[in-house]
Formats: C-alpha cells, sequence, structure tokens
C-alpha cells in the first residue's frame, strides 16, 4: 500500500507566504484609501454644510414618547387615561460622578434604593446620552426645590411625562391590568428604538396582551442647542404616531355589580355574551389597585400583596384552577343523552350510595338518605350523585373525555390575554404519563361529579356554559372589541371568532338537559329555587360544591382560620334568558361552603342587572 | 591621520555595535517600538481633550500605557518556540473559560463578557484574540502547506467555535476580530483561492436562506438597522450623526487641539472610547488624519515585513495574523466612526480610552518583537 507523504517544501511556503502578505499589504492600502476617500468627503465636500450644523449652534436629538392608547369599556365608559406628572431623570454621561449626583439629589427628593436600583438596572440596558428616569410623580414642592438647585446639578432634569392613570382604580383590575417600569427583560424584547423615550410597559391584563398596538410608534425631534444648552429652533421632527385606543367588550357596569356581589369574599365571576363570546366581566377579588404599579411600589408593599393570603394579585379568572363540581353535571348527562347509554325516561334508584361491582367502596350521595328513583331531569334539577356515577361508569372516562373536549374544559379558551392557565380534563393517557399508573374505573365516578383530577377556570366553565347556552357554537372569549384611531376615531371592530361547534345526532338532547337546568332555578325542589322564586325572566343554571383537599404540608395558616379555608368551593353556572340566552355566568366563591346559597345569589344579581337595567345604557 | 580616523571610525562603529547589541538584549524592534509609542503618546493627547481635560483619566490611561508596554516588552523575552508549545494550552484554557462565562459569567452592561475571579474581572475573549491565531499557526506548523481541505475544516472549526461562543455574550466587535484572526492564518498559510471561492458561494444561498426562512420580521429589522444605522437616529444612527458632524466640521486642517465643539459639548456619545476618532478628526482635521492612517499603516507594513523574514512557519502565520487583525481593528472603527461600516462597538486601538483591549494589542506586538528578535542570524 502505498500512502502519500507530502513534504514540507519551505522555499515554496514562503514564496507563497510573502505572496499573500504582499496582496493583503495592497489590500489593506486600498481599504485605507477608501477611509481617506470618505474622510475627503466628509471634511472637504461636506464641511460646509457640517461647519453649519455645528458652528454655533449644535444639533440635538431627542425622542418624542407617542401617547399610550386610551381604553374603554363597551359604553364608552373610560378605563385607562394618560394624566402628566413630573419625573426627575438623569443623563448619566453628562454627569460626573452618578453616586454623588444620586446622593445630593436625595436631599431634596425623597429617593428610596428601589428606585436607585432600578435606574441602574436601566441606565446599564440603554446608551450613556439617553435621559433616564430616576423618580416619578414628583410633588409640587419637589418639583420647586429641584428648579431652585438645577444649577448644581448639570445633566439631571425635570421632565413632564404623560403617566398611566386607571380613574376607577381597583375596578376590572384583573382585566385591564397596567403599566409598569420597563425592566431589563422587556428592553431586550422590544424595539429600543421605538422604547427610547418610553418609561412604562404594560405588565398583565390588556395593558400587556395589547403592548404593541397601545404603545404606537416613536417620534424624533432634531434641535439646535446654544452653548448652555438652550433649545433655539427645531430643524426636524418626525411626530410621534399615538397608539390607538382600545373599546372592550367589559360592561363597566356589570363589573362594578360582580365585583360588589363577591364582595368580602375571595373568589372569581365570568361573565360572557354567548352570542359572541365578548366578555363582559371578568371579576376576581379581592382586587388592588393598578395606580401604585404605576407609580412604582416599594418592596414592603409589593411583598404584602404577593404574600396576602388572599391572593389579591392572582388572577382567579383566568388563572384559578377548581375542581367543577356539580356543575359538570348537565355535560355528563349531555353525553350520556348522545351517546345513547340513557334515555329521557330512562331511571335510576338512588339509596344514597353507590358501588362498584366486586368492590366494597361505597361512593356517597350528598343526600344520605337517597333520591329514590331518579331520572336525567330530577338527577339534575337535585344534583343526584348517584345517578352521574352510574352514568359515568357506564360512558367510561375515554368518552367522557372526547366529550367533554368539545366544550373547551381541559383547553385554553384563547381568550385574548395572557397567562390563562388549561387547568385539566384527565384522560387514560394523561394519567400513564403523568403519574405512571393506570386509570382506575373508581376515577371514573369521582370525575363524573366534578371531583378528583378534575380542574376547570372560572372563564372555562362559563364558555362552556356559553356554548351550552347557544347550543353548540364554542365562541372564543374575547375582551377586546375594537380599535380605535385616536384621531379619527374610526373604528377597526375585531370580528368574533367560533372556536368549533359541538353537533349532535339528536338536537333534542340540548332542550333536555336546558329544561333540567331551569329546574334548577324554577323548580319546585330544584337545588337553587331560592333565586328563581322572584325572577322576572327564565335562567337555566347548576350549583356545584367543590371539596377542597386540605393544605398543603409547607404553608402556615392561622389557627382559627383553618376550618374557614378548609371549607367547600361554592360554583354556579347559568345563562338567561333561557328562550333567548344574552349573558353566561360563572361563579366561584372559595370556601363559599354551598353553590346554592353563595355562588347562585351572586349570579342572580349579575344578571339582574345585565338583563333588567334600562336599555339606554346598551349604547353599542 | 589616516590611522586616527580610523581609530574614530572604529570607534563609532563599536558604539553602534554595542547600541545594536543593547537594543537586541532587549529584544525590541526598533522601528515598530518607536511606532507604537508615537501612537500611545498621540493617543494620551486626543484623549485629554477628549476627556474634557481631565487630568485624572490621563493618569489613569498612562499607567494602562504602561501597564501594556510592560506586558509587550514581557512578551518579546520569550522565544518564539516556547510560545509555540503553550499554543494549544492557552486555546483550551481559553475556549473553557469562554464557556464558564456563558453559564456564570456576570452579566455587565446587558451582555455576558465578565468572570468574576474575585480580585479582577476578566474577559477570555480578550484571551482567545491572541490564542485562535497561535492556536491555528500551532496546527499548521508542522504541516505541508498549502492546507489539504480537510486541514481547513480543522482549522476553520477552530476559529468558529470561539466566534460563536463570542457573539453570542454577545460582543459582536470581538467575534469579527476573533474570527478575521482565525481566517487569516488560513490565507497565509496559503489557502487555495478556487477553495475560498467556494467557501463563499457556498455561504451566500445559506445566507440568504437564512435570512428568507430563519429569522423574524423584527430580527430582520435590527440586522437593517445594523447595516444602516443612520435610518436609527435614536439608537446607533445618533453616534453616526453626531460623528459625521463633528469629522466633517473639522475641514482640512481641523479646529486644533482641544478647540473641537461638537466632542466637547456632550454631542458626540462615547467621545473618549469607540469614537474618539471623531473628536481627533475635528481637531485635527483631514491632514491629522491622513498622518494618524499613515502612522496605522506603517506599523501594518512593520509586522507584515516582520512576518516575512520570520524563519518557520508557526512564527510567520501567527506574526501575519496578529498583524492583518491589527489592521482589521482600526479598518472597522475608523470605518464606523466615518459611517462606512456598521457600528460593531471596537475601540481604536492604542487610542481609545480603556484598558484590556490595550494590554491585548500590545501582547501582540510583544509577541510579533520576540519572533523579530530571536531569529538565528544566517550567513546571508
Amino acid at each position: 500500500m502505498i500512502t502519500r507523504v507530502t513534504l514540507k517544501d519551505h522555499l515554496r511556503e514562503t514564496r507563497l507566504f510573502t505572496n499573500r502578505a504582499l496582496l493583503a499589504l495592497i489590500i489593506s492600502v486600498a481599504l485605507t484609501l477608501v477611509v481617506v476617500g470618505r474622510l475627503v468627503y466628509l471634511q472637504i465636500i461636506g464641511h460646509e454644510h457640517f461647519k453649519t450644523l455645528s458652528h454655533d449652534n449644535r444639533v440635538n436629538i431627542t425622542p418624542l414618547p407617542p401617547t399610550r392608547g386610551l381604553i374603554y369599556d363597551r359604553n364608552g365608559v373610560l378605563l385607562a387615561q394618560n394624566l402628566p406628572a413630573f419625573s426627575v431623570e438623569i443623563v448619566p454621561e453628562q454627569v460626573r460622578d452618578l453616586d454623588t449626583t444620586i446622593t445630593e439629589l436625595s436631599e431634596l427628593i425623597e429617593i428610596d434604593d428601589d428606585d436607585i436600583e432600578r435606574f441602574h438596572k436601566i441606565r446599564k440596558q440603554k446608551p450613556a446620552f439617553a435621559s433616564i428616569p430616576l423618580r416619578f410623580r414628583l410633588n409640587e414642592e419637589e418639583v420647586a426645590r429641584f428648579a431652585v438647585n438645577r444649577h448644581r446639578f448639570p445633566g439631571v432634569d425635570i421632565a413632564a411625562r404623560l403617566m398611566r392613570d386607571y380613574p376607577l382604580d381597583q375596578r376590572a383590575v384583573h382585566a385591564i391590568g397596567y403599566v409598569g417600569r420597563i425592566n431589563e427583560d422587556e428592553l431586550r424584547r422590544v424595539d429600543p428604538s421605538n422604547y427610547a423615550g418610553t418609561t412604562h410597559i404594560g405588565k398583565i391584563g390588556v395593558e400587556k396582551a395589547y403592548e404593541n398596538i397601545l404603545h404606537g410608534v416613536v417620534g424624533i425631534k432634531h434641535v439646535e442647542i446654544n452653548a448652555l444648552g438652550r433649545v433655539l429652533r427645531v430643524i426636524k421632527e418626525n411626530k410621534s404616531l399615538p397608539g390607538q385606543n382600545l373599546i372592550l367588550t367589559i360592561d363597566a357596569q356589570l363589573q362594578e355589580e360582580a365585583e360588589k356581589a363577591l364582595g368580602e369574599n375571595r373568589g372569581a365571576v365570568v361573565a360572557l355574551d354567548p352570542r359572541t363570546g365578548d366578555v363582559l366581566a371578568l371579576a376576581s377579588t379581592p382586587t388592588y389597585d393598578s395606580n401604585l404599579f404605576v407609580a412604582g411600589l416599594d418592596a414592603k408593599t409589593y411583598g404584602e400583596l404577593q404574600q396576602s393570603l388572599d391572593q389579591p394579585l392572582f388572577n382567579r379568572a383566568l388563572r384559578g384552577q377548581y375542581p367543577p363540581g356539580s356543575t359538570i353535571k348537565p355535560f355528563i348527562g349531555l353525553a350520556g343523552l348522545e351517546y345513547n347509554k340513557i334515555g329521557t325516561q330512562n331511571k335510576t334508584f338512588c339509596p344514597g350510595w353507590y358501588s362498584l361491582r366486586g368492590d366494597t367502596h361505597r361512593y356517597r350521595d350528598w343526600k344520605r338518605a337517597g333520591h329514590g328513583a331518579t331520572d336525567l331531569r330530577k338527577a339534575i334539577a337535585q344534583s343526584c350523585d348517584v345517578f352521574f356515577y352510574d352514568l359515568s361508569h357506564t360512558l367510561g372516562i375515554d368518552l367522557i373525555h372526547a366529550f367533554l373536549s368539545q366544550f373547551g374544559f381541559g383547553a385554553l379558551t384563547g381568550i385574548d390575554l395572557t397567562g390563562e392557565l388549561p387547568a385539566l380534563l384527565p384522560s387514560r393517557n394523561w394519567k400513564r404519563r403523568i403519574h405512571a399508573q393506570p386509570w382506575y374505573p373508581g376515577e371514573t365516578l369521582i370525575v363524573g361529579i366534578g371531583q378528583g383530577y378534575n380542574l376547570t377556570t372560572p372563564l372555562q366553565l362559563a364558555t362552556a356554559t356559553a356554548t351550552l347556552a347557544t347550543r353548540g357554537s364554542n365562541w372564543r372569549p374575547r375582551i377586546v372589541h375594537a380599535l380605535q384611531d385616536p384621531n379619527t376615531l374610526a373604528l377597526d371592530i375585531i370580528s368574533p371568532l367560533i372556536t368549533n361547534t359541538v353537533e349532535f345526532n339528536n338536537p333534542d338532547n340540548w332542550d333536555q338537559v336546558i329544561a333540567a337546568m331551569t329546574e334548577v332555578v324554577h323548580g319546585r325542589r330544584g337545588t337553587a329555587r331560592a333565586i328563581g322564586e322572584d325572577a322576572e325572566y327564565i335562567i337555566a343554571g347548576k350549583t356545584g360544591t367543590a371539596q377542597v383537599f386540605g393544605i398543603k404540608q409547607d404553608e402556615r395558616y392561622v389557627e382559627e382560620e383553618i376550618d374557614l379555608r378548609l371549607r367547600d368551593h361554592a360554583l354556579f353556572i347559568a345563562f338567561a334568558p333561557v328562550a333567548n340566552p344574552r349573558i353566561a355566568v360563572s361563579v366561584i366563591v372559595e370556601n363559599g361552603g354551598s353553590g346554592s346559597g353563595v355562588a347562585a345569589p351572586v349570579a342572580r344579581k349579575i344578571m339582574d342587572q345585565y338583563l333588567l337595567r334600562e336599555p339606554v345604557n346598551d349604547a353599542r | 591621520m589616516l590611522d586616527s580616523s580610523y581609530r574614530v571610525q572604529r570607534l563609532g562603529e563599536r558604539r553602534r555595535i554595542r547600541w545594536f547589541f543593547l537594543v537586541r538584549g532587549l529584544h525590541l524592534d526598533m522601528p515598530l517600538f518607536t511606532a507604537l509609542v508615537v501612537l500611545s503618546a498621540v493617543g494620551l493627547g486626543i484623549l485629554y481633550s477628549a476627556s474634557g481635560q481631565d487630568v485624572n483619566i490621563l493618569i489613569r490611561q498612562s499607567i494602562r500605557v504602561l501597564i501594556a508596554f510592560t506586558a509587550m516588552f514581557f512578551l518579546a523575552q520569550i522565544p518564539p518556540h516556547h510560545i509555540k508549545r503553550w499554543a494549544p494550552w492557552i486555546f483550551t484554557f481559553g475556549l473553557s473559560l469562554l464557556v464558564a462565562v456563558l453559564t456564570i459569567g456576570e452579566i455587565g452592561k446587558g451582555a455576558q463578557r465578565w468572570l468574576d475571579l474575585g480580585l479582577f474581572r476578566f474577559q477570555p475573549s480578550e484571551l482567545m484574540k491572541i490564542a485562535v491565531p497561535m492556536m491555528v499557526a500551532w496546527y499548521f506548523a508542522e504541516r505541508a502547506l498549502p492546507p489539504s481541505n480537510a486541514q481547513l475544516l480543522v482549522a476553520g472549526l477552530l476559529t468558529i467555535a470561539p466566534t460563536l461562543l463570542i457573539a453570542k455574550q454577545p460582543d459582536l466587535g470581538t467575534a469579527v476580530l476573533i474570527c478575521s484572526s482565525g481566517l487569516f492564518v488560513l490565507l497565509l498559510a496559503g489557502m487555495r483561492w478556487r477553495t475560498v471561492t467556494s467557501v463563499i458561494l457556498l455561504v451566500i444561498p445559506l445566507g440568504w436562506l437564512f435570512w428568507e426562512f430563519g429569522m423574524h420580521d423584527y430580527q430582520r429589522g435590527r440586522v437593517l438597522t445594523f447595516l444602516n444605522p443612520e435610518n436609527d437616529p435614536l439608537g446607533a444612527g445618533y453616534h453616526i450623526i453626531q460623528s459625521k458632524i463633528a469629522i466633517g466640521s473639522g475641514g482640512i486642517y481641523g479646529k486644533g487641539w482641544l478647540n473641537g465643539t461638537q466632542s466637547h459639548l456632550e454631542f458626540l456619545p462615547e467621545r473618549s472610547t469607540d469614537f474618539i476618532f471623531a473628536v481627533f478628526s475635528e481637531e485635527f482635521g483631514l491632514i491629522g488624519t491622513i498622518l494618524l492612517l499613515l502612522l496605522y499603516l506603517f506599523i501594518v507594513v512593520r509586522g507584515l515585513y516582520i512576518a516575512n523574514e520570520a524563519q518557520n512557519t508557526f512564527s510567520r502565520l501567527l506574526a501575519g495574523s496578529l498583524i492583518l487583525t491589527f489592521f482589521v481593528y482600526f479598518f472597522v472603527n475608523i470605518g464606523m466612526v466615518v459611517g462606512i461600516l456598521p457600528v460593531v462597538g471596537l475601540p481604536l486601538p492604542l487610542i481609545s480610552y480603556g484598558g484590556t483591549s490595550m494590554v491585548t494589542i500590545m501582547i501582540g506586538f510583544g509577541i510579533l518583537m520576540s519572533i523579530q528578535t530571536h531569529r538565528k542570524l544566517l550567513p546571508a
């Protein structure tokens, strides 16, 4: 075998190197000549032009931050606006010693460590010549104090900026969200030039989800400044483009009613227009004051909000995951009818408990004495557990999972807000994947009454109820109705979208279940008959009571509170009027006890407000 | 008569010889050394002006210049074969530091470049500016040249790996330098033009595909802004607009030392660091800038001469790559300041305020001097 060995040929290598080095030299000289050419262009040909620009006056370029779009409710009630406020700002490059300057400033203006920390974080992200706010919302006294001492602080100035303001304070805070000071992460995700003059960015809610629409486009001002820093004339100005206004689907009045109805309770309400998926109200209590976040919270207040046992910052409507309890029963009933596992006449005998064959475990009904012979209508109206144990056992988990999926359980609804959680609709696959265990028949029974692994969000419950109300149209919930051009006020309406349509072989099945749900409210023995007695319209509803499975080991509760926080969650879903549904509601009251006693009256108040108010309000 | 003049001549020669050996003993290349001293002096002068005549900054920078020259002097004493022996170790060390920076590096100025070693903070990418050409030159040192395609591939990987790690930090300027330092070794080693052309022909469609399908709209927007900063007057374009005014207003003769107006009134950003060339141009005009460019070119010519005189492949390739990278260094900076290249954030070598990069550059020149002064004198 012959291997070819290349020997080093030093003479050839040296010659090769010399050639290459010579070529490199020629290219270097040529490139340098290009630079010289450019310099000749700038310093000889363009000299007069640039000299004029530089002579006595100099050009400064400043960003003109756009005005953030306003937010209105569906009837034109202002939910978010911009108010002028003073802030103190520093151009780091023009300051000789930042720390000393800040220390001296803090003698005139109250500046805490959080302000300083945030200032330094933002400073690292921005060029040294950018003006960076140190503290917002100075009061008049502070402005005056600084103005007198301004000569001591080169590179520091007071700026008048528009600050976000939420005139309704705590109202609808979980829907609207708030803006806060831009942090490092956010600055990396946006176009830094477009945010050159912007100090705040949407952090949560509509403010975050529609940030790019609300923000607008930055403008630029070229100004001549004399040696003393005074503006002599504006050379060029590209006006900023204000952000678009948003018209929400939220009804501020209804929202107020929902929050009032929840009162001091922890809970959530979602009210939808079943015909479009419009979110009429989205409440999560307790609430908090979003204006605090605009001005900047100190660590203590924020810590209190975050660590509060009541979790005011937690958006229960989108992220709260609760067992649906008995509110799942109408859907299971529909599945039974649709898959022909039961007829409307079929009766199951309820002795107060249910057992699987070959198993001695007794699954109890909430009513110890039992409901006796029970058909579907009675089972829903009186919330019989045994009927649904039996039905779900007949259906099996696979059919239940397939059927409930059509109503959006266990999946994101696709609402135009960020942070929504999918909750959980269990299946055989899911259990194998997560728990590495097979599915046990007993677990199907529990799922059939809305307990066990089953979890839903209030938003999911509301959309599923709306789908029921429309007999199968599953509209994607939406919170923004239209974009509005701030100048022409022309509306750009976002059209509602159907996620999917549930179709049955026998459309009568809808009527059967809806009739049973009507009996829940208006029947003689319906579980929510208390709210149906004096109603001026016909309501279809379903109560639910979800067990709370104890508290986590690592959480500490005050002794007296343990009982309170272990009480069952109260749930209620409803839509009305039955003949032509205009509103679908889901209500959850954490540890409320019973669905009929606590959650149903909340829903009734909301529906009353919406359906019985003077029609004048519905300007749209 | 004849005798005495002869003696005088002898004396002069002796003195010259003694001087020769003295300088030789210091292992300094006099033409290069002189040029570097002049450049540093010019740098201090312009920094004094750019900093608004801040004596503290001047003193701080002078100390850095001294440290950098000491480093150069120290390196010049080490014979090239030692440097060659260490090359793979230094490279491996530097590469692991780069990985460490990406994983545990402290975030400074929004980019992960620094490694906090407790006592001082260290930028491993600086080390790689020297280590990459050393490594690639080491790889080719004993191999027959021009290199085969397989060898080119290995050398290419040795260059690309650290480049990508640094670009990810992200430090685009240094990535450009390190990439070119490796590529220069390849080209000087005699990579065939045919291969060069085919690589270019391969990269262009790949780049286009990436542009069309691999990037989001906003990323494309950022690249366009990067290539044409004047479209972004609130970001990189601000620098360019101001530096053009500064340079252009300098004219042929300049406004004179300490008389630049643009730079002194806070209009020109980063005037002591990346954009110091604009201050120089404003104050010394076209004549001054051409002289400065000639000084830089002289250093490059001298460096290429040293490379060409070097006696073995390793020294030749390393010296050539180091000096051409130096050219890229000042060309990219000046090109960016005068607005013909994108703003990548590189200082003007030996003139901009700041110490780390200066030490690295002078270490490079130390290696060049070592290569030049450790030659075995061969009979002509």
